[in-house]
């Protein structure tokens, strides 16, 4: 390589000097994170690039010699599936009215405890219980104890025998969410309360501020990254609920409580089509990484503004 | 993704728990077995033991419900991942999977077992669970559908049920013995979507009703007027006078609502009756009569059904798996389980020689016939209106089936709930079902 610079040969060599011990002591740094960083590839980005190369494949698991190379095929059939659309928009309804439903009642509940009164700590410790239990063994309860049409607690206040995972699928999906999700909002929303500095409530009380008038431009501003945080954790939870679809309603009746996870299962461990599934899975990671930059950017904007909601 | 993941690590776990398991010859070593958790299969479970006293293998079940085990089995065995030395299979699976040499030609093994009399097993039972006439399969029990209604509800009511009921006949006794009031459905009917669910039933209707899934030529006909016709039948049938919850309700489902004394009429399998008579699970033991599968246009209906067993390829210790097999479907079994368990529970349809025992021809007297006739005219040429070029009854016997049977009794579940009409159910079904025919027209 013929060198075009006018570098003094001293200059030269003490830039060297600088690249050669700067490495080093990168390199230090580095090497005992690098089985730590294999280890992370090999658990998360091959089995990924194994997806994507799966999904550009016909290939169904139940007839040998299926297998060959279809290019973007599985891709279009997956947008012309009417299914497939169904199931994106019952995720998107889903994860949407779960999140605002449960930080509503998130925040209720937290405004109530955070006041001092007998026996909080049992309220507390109650309210909390939803979100320990297994989620499997919250759909099951939620199945048979509330929505059974004959053995149900709904059936036994109401007295109808209307069958509401059949009627109302989707809705009864949601609400057993909403019920495990609830807790986890309000423990969120109650660190956000108490972090809270008395001084300014009482400022706000001596001007003759109400109530009223307090939280919105008080309590609502100061809490308003801890909201931010709930419904984007909420959101990433929830797009993923898999345990109360498959044990409640097997994503029917027909479709209509079908979620991309619950879908995604089906096409594959029910339909052996790994072409399919793989690609439906692609696509779905896709989504989620442009909604999930789109939100983190709205936060990351929101926090750095001072002044909060008005 | 996740859960490719966690099958690759529960794979490769499964894979190096079994290394170490499969030592050489039968002494010690340990056998996983994949199994449906239905009751006569964990009558066998808890017999077992007296099977690792005798023989001194260490048996492991992994024991699910149908459609997860059924999963789990398939794509084991697809990606020939050797975690199962036993699985449980039906002959929807039996032929296909012989014919891919995924599974174990038994032939050998059965001569080789002394007493193990495979010429007891009932003909069409046989011939199912065989490729090429030789079996990769052995049944553990068999069974057909038939019709379990009340006797005394009729009586009640004034009705007798003719000896060969028409599917017109049972829906006039369903309206007539339909008591909202009394939480008696006129008859419970599978409506679960699964194509091992609400499909089954479903199909042999829409049989008799002379409709088809496919033409001879791999041309769909779910539109076909007479698969509309069986469709809205069977539809109507349930919204009109079927058991609350339908569009959820399968095999256990109906058990329990019949069994409750909740349904006058139920149209399934035959192994129901087991539970049926049985004083343990059931409040209406004696009062059950038992007809053949209604008909229309056919001279039967009823499916043929079975779960048995076989060896994956792949899997280590071969002659230990047989020897469990063998001990499970032999004849001396049935014996074990009607001394210990009582006849009831003996696994049915599959030997001969289960109908020649005095004991067992007791129990049974109320179903034991019409299960026996029921599974010999299971074929074809008597239960469908025209010839078709799948094998099976209640399913097509090709691999895309479980996928399009389950999206296609999705569809009807919509049906059952109501939540979308019988023609656009069908419209939907008949796209699905065509992409799968015209893959198949492209091979001929």
């Amino acid at each position: 390589m013929s060198t075009l610079s006018v570098d003094t040969p001293k200059s030269h060599a003490h830039a060297k000097a600088e690249e050669k011990r700067g490495l080093s002591t990168a390199a230090k740094r580095r090497l005992p994170l690098l089985p730590a960083l294999i280890f992370v590839i090999a658990v998360t980005q091959l089995p990924f690039l194994l997806t994507v190369f799966y999904s550009f494949q016909s290939w169904n698991l139940v007839r040998p010699g299926s297998r060959h190379f279809v290019g973007l095929d599985n891709y279009i059939d997956v947008f012309s599936d009417a299914t497939f659309l169904v199931a994106l928009l019952n995720t998107v309804v889903l994860t949407v009215v779960c999140v605002l439903v449960a930080l509503l009642l998130g925040l209720g509940l937290a405004i109530l405890l955070d006041r001092k009164f007998f026996g909080r700590g049992v309220v507390r410790t109650l309210l909390i219980t939803p979100f320990l239990i297994l989620p499997a063994a919250g759909a099951l309860l939620w199945k048979t104890t509330m929505f059974d049409p004959t053995y149900g607690l709904l059936h036994f206040v109401f007295g109808t025998d209307l069958d509401w995972l059949s009627e109302f699928p989707l809705a009864a999906v949601m609400a057993q969410i909403v019920w495990q999700w609830t807790p986890f909002m309000m423990l969120l929303i109650l660190a956000g309360l108490q972090s809270q500095s008395k001084e300014v409530l009482e400022a706000a009380s001596v001007d003759g501020a109400g109530r009223w008038r307090t939280f919105v431009s008080i309590t609502l501003p100061h809490l308003s990254r801890f909201l931010q945080l709930a419904t984007l954790l909420g959101a990433i939870y929830i797009v993923n609920s898999f345990d109360a679809i498959f044990l409640m309603t097997q994503g029917g009746p027909g479709t209509a409580s079908t979620n991309l996870p619950y879908y995604i299962y089906q096409r594959a461990f029910e339909g052996f089509d790994v072409g399919q599934s793989s690609a439906m899975g692609v696509i779905v990671v896709i989504l989620t990484m442009i909604v999930a930059t789109f939100a983190l950017r709205l936060m990351f904007r929101t926090f750095s503004v001072s002044g909060g909601v008005k | 993704m996740r859960k490719l993941l966690t099958l690759f690590a529960a794979t490769s776990l499964l894979a190096t728990g079994c290394a170490g398991a499969g030592s050489v010859g039968t002494g010690g070593s340990t056998l996983v077995i994949a199994i449906v958790a239905n009751p006569q299969m964990k009558d066998a479970i808890s017999l077992a033991p007296e099977f690792e006293k005798a023989t001194g293998i260490n048996l492991k079940f992994v024991s699910l419900p149908e459609n997860q085990a059924r999963a789990k089995i398939t794509a084991s065995t697809a990606t020939e991942g050797g975690e199962f030395d036993v699985v449980m299979i039906s002959n929807y699976e039996a032929p296909q999977w012989a014919a891919n040499g995924w599974l174990e030609n038994l032939e050998p093994h059965m001569a080789a077992t002394p007493g193990y009399d495979e010429g007891d097993f009932i003909p069409s039972i046989k011939t199912s669970l065989s490729y090429q006439n030789q079996m990769y399969a052995v049944p553990f029990y068999g069974e057909s559908s038939f019709l379990a209604y009340r006797k005394d509800l009729f009586e009640k009511a004034g009705l007798t049920m003719p000896a060969k009921p028409t599917w017109q006949q049972i829906a006039d006794f369903a309206a007539k013995l339909d008591d909202k009031a009394d939480g008696v459905a006129g008859i419970c009917l599978r409506g679960k979507p699964g194509w091992g669910e609400s499909l089954a039933p479903f199909t042999t209707v829409a049989n008799t009703f002379g409709a088809q899934w496919f033409d001879k030529d791999w041309n769909a006909k779910l539109t076909s007027p007479e698969f509309k016709e069986a469709a809205n039948f069977y539809v109507n049938l349930i919204r009109d006078h079927g058991e609350v919850g339908a569009s959820s309700a399968g095999f256990s489902e109906c058990g329990t609502r019949y069994t409750q004394g909740n349904a006058a009429m139920w149209y399934d399998a035959t192994v129901m009756a087991g539970t049926n008579e049985d004083p343990s699970s059931s409040k209406i033991v004696g009062k059950s009569g038992y007809a053949p599968a209604p008909v229309v246009k056919t001279q039967a209906s009823g499916w043929l059904y079975t779960w048995a067993l076989g060896i994956p390829k792949v899997a280590k210790d071969k002659d230990a798996a047989w020897k469990f097999m063998a001990w499970m479907t032999d004849k001396a079994y049935v014996q074990k389980v009607g001394q210990t368990y009582g006849w009831n529970r003996v696994p049915p349809g599959v030997r001969q020689s289960t109908y020649t025992i005095p004991d067992y021809a007791k129990a049974a007297a109320a179903y034991a016939k019409p299960t026996l006739d029921g599974i010999a005219d299971a074929n074809q040429q008597k239960v469908m209106a025209n010839p078709v070029p799948y094998p099976g009854i209640q399913f097509v016997g090709i691999p895309e089936f479980q996928d399009l049977g389950t999206r296609v009794s999705q569809q009807l579940s919509a049906a059952i709930a109501g939540r979308e009409s019988v023609d656009d159910a069908l419209k939907q079904s008949q796209d699905y079902a065509q992409t799968v025919g015209d893959s198949y027209k492209a091979v001929q």
